[in-house]
């Protein structure tokens, strides 16, 4: 067998819609309210109770699907899948099996071999479950779990992809961009800390250059990327390891063990997967038209590769830098009203762009944070772009004040007015700064007088230093060789 | 078609439903010729017959995406066979 080998990796992405209502009763959808206080006859599973369809639901599913490049069905419907579990009262879930509503769709991701498709085999509308909730420390060894059935009934799509997913980074990198796209097309918010996207993975592997598909394993439920990056990792070297070794991988379900980075067999037994569909009889079919799938289409938001293609052409970024601003939807609109704003046409878009990508995303990725969790908001930026212009402080200075609106959401104006921070442009004062760094560092003076004209950069960043950053650089070089030409006769150039 | 009595004790099981010996046979029994009318009906032609999925001339029963008032987490609990701290109390779950 060969030493090398390939990952082969399928995603199921559940994600939670935006709907203020749940998919067949009127309870809300609101996260983290009192256990067991947005329940009803209907989500609860009392006989005798009937669902209906939230509208909402099937046209945030069709819109998902829109934006992933699927075919929507024309005639979908509803089956029961059957099992049973603590969270799910009915003892079956309403889902749609063979009849979908969107299939044969893409996603398309940055490789460094380039972009890359990955097949987006079918996405359905179902119901989400309800959570199993730890209750005290007390009660935590107790021999018992505790339901709480607000989540039951949430409306969710899972997106089954081809298994075209080639390696763990490839796995993040869909994830992420489907993320994007589903938040831009604002179907749903895809709030990771809240559980409204869970991935489970199905991972085999194979020798390197192979077409057979191995035998797969799933990983149920990963909460986050790290997860389904790490769980990819560990899970193809285990089945890789066991291959070499002459084993056979069993086809199962596995837990991922984030403490330990392990993947542990669940040992479900056949039985648990043997759902026993049926058309659910309670929900009468989807049966849409050409112009109702249209009329949505033509409703689509802008999605992330086309607003990334607009910044390309409209304000001269490279492909990088727009992708970096398009990744989140919030950043990019930070971008464009702060691009708006400022008002300075191309020019002023790349000046926005460079704050946005390296000092924004600097600090955001220091703090761990989202930009929604700042008090940051575009005018905060244009009024310090505008300081900077105008000459009132320095671009150095700027890096301090803008670190501070995040942190504080004050304007750079209060900033700049409380801390002292407004650019020294008054040449008697910054005349006095230069005579004593002249003073103090006699070798500088020495060089100048050989003619070194380097000495003058070295003093004028003396003269910054002695003024914490605040003196204007063009006038601290003007008046340090004026001064230099004065103490010692020599002019350089 | 006959269904085995294996069969039936699996379908059983996976329904969670705790049957008899007389009940298993009764069922086995049952079933079987429920099945065996199955053929007979399988004998009739729909290659030109478009499959029912549904059975009730409706399509698109939609509502508006409007919250409700819910139950009342006293409501929700009441008929639970055991209940704490605003939950439902079940054996624990061991799996997943
Ligand atoms: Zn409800």
């Amino acid at each position: 067998m060969s030493r090398e080998y390939e990952i082969v990796v399928g995603l199921e992405v559940h994600v939670e819609l935006a709907t203020k209502s749940k998919i067949f009763c009127g309870c809300s959808t609101a996260f983290g309210a009192e256990p067991n206080t947005q329940t009803c006859p209907v989500c609860l599973g009392m006989p005798g109770t009937l669902p209906v369809l939230n509208q909402q639901a099937l046209e945030y599913a069709i819109r998902a699907g829109l934006a992933l490049n699927c075919t929507i069905n024309k005639y979908s419907k509803f089956d029961r899948k059957q099992y049973f579990y603590p969270d799910l009262p009915k003892g079956y879930q309403i889902s749609q099996h063979d009849l979908p509503l969107c299939e044969h769709g893409y996603v398309e991701i940055d490789t460094p071999e380039g972009p890359r498709r990955i097949g987006i085999r079918r996405i359905h509308l179902e119901e989400d479950a309800g959570k199993n909730i730890h209750a005290g420390d007390n009660i935590a060894s107790a021999q018992a779990s505790y339901i709480d059935l607000n989540r039951c009934g949430v409306p969710l799509i899972e997106i089954v992809t081809e298994p075209d997913i080639r390696s763990p980074e490839e796995a993040r990198a869909f994830l992420e961009k489907l993320r994007s796209i589903l938040i831009y097309a604002g179907v749903s918010e895809a709030k990771l800390q809240e559980g409204q996207m869970r991935a489970d993975v199905n991972v085999s592997v194979r020798p390197k250059g192979s077409t057979a598909l191995g035998t797969r394993t799933e990983l149920k439920n990963l909460g986050s990327f790290r997860s389904v990056v790490r769980a990819i990792e560990y899970e193809a070297r285990r089945q890789w390891e066991a291959l070499q070794r002459g084993e056979e991988i069993v086809q199962e379900t596995r837990a991922f063990d984030e403490e330990r980075g392990i993947t542990l067999s669940l040992r479900s037994k056949e039985e648990a997967h043997d759902y026993r569909y049926f058309p659910e009889p309670d929900l009468p079919p989807i049966v849409l038209t050409d112009a109702e799938i249209e009329r949505i289409r033509a409703q689509l938001p802008e999605l992330p590769d086309a607003r990334k293609r607009r910044y390309m052409e409209a304000y001269g970024l490279s492909a990088y830098d727009a992708g970096v601003i398009v990744r989140d939807k919030a950043v990019a609109d930070f971008f464009e009203a702060a691009v708006a704003a400022y008002g300075k046409g191309a020019e002023g878009a790349k000046t926005v762009a460079n704050w946005v990508i390296n000092e924004l995303a600097r600090i955001l990725n220091e703090k761990n944070a989202e930009l929604a969790q700042t008090p940051l908001t575009p005018d905060h930026l244009v009024g310090m772009l505008k300081l900077v212009d105008a000459g009132t402080i320095s671009g150095k200075i700027a890096k301090d004040v803008f670190a501070e609106m995040v942190e504080t959401g004050k304007s750079a104006e209060e900033i700049v007015k409380e801390k002292g921070l407004v650019q020294l442009t008054d040449e008697a004062a910054l005349a006095e700064i230069a005579l004593q760094v002249i003073e103090a560092n006699p070798k500088a003076v020495e060089d100048w007088k050989k003619g070194k004209a380097t000495a003058a950069q070295f003093l004028v960043g003396q003269m910054m230093k002695a003024t914490r950053g605040r003196a204007n650089p063009q006038l601290a070089n003007k008046v340090i060789r004026a001064k230099l030409a004065e103490v010692t006769g020599v002019t350089n150039e | 078609m006959a269904i085995s009595r294996a069969e039936v004790e699996h379908i059983a099981r996976l329904a969670r439903l705790g049957l008899s010996e007389e009940e298993m046979e009764a069922l086995t029994e049952q079933l079987g010729r429920i099945l065996a009318h199955m053929e007979v009906l399988r004998q009739v032609d729909t290659r030109d017959v478009p499959p029912t999925y549904h059975v009730l001339p409706l399509q698109n029963v939609l509502r508006t995406d409007t919250v409700q008032e819910s139950l009342s987490q006293e409501a929700a609990l009441r008929n639970a066979p055991q209940a704490e701290a605003g939950a439902f109390k079940v054996p624990k779950i061991t799996e997943g």
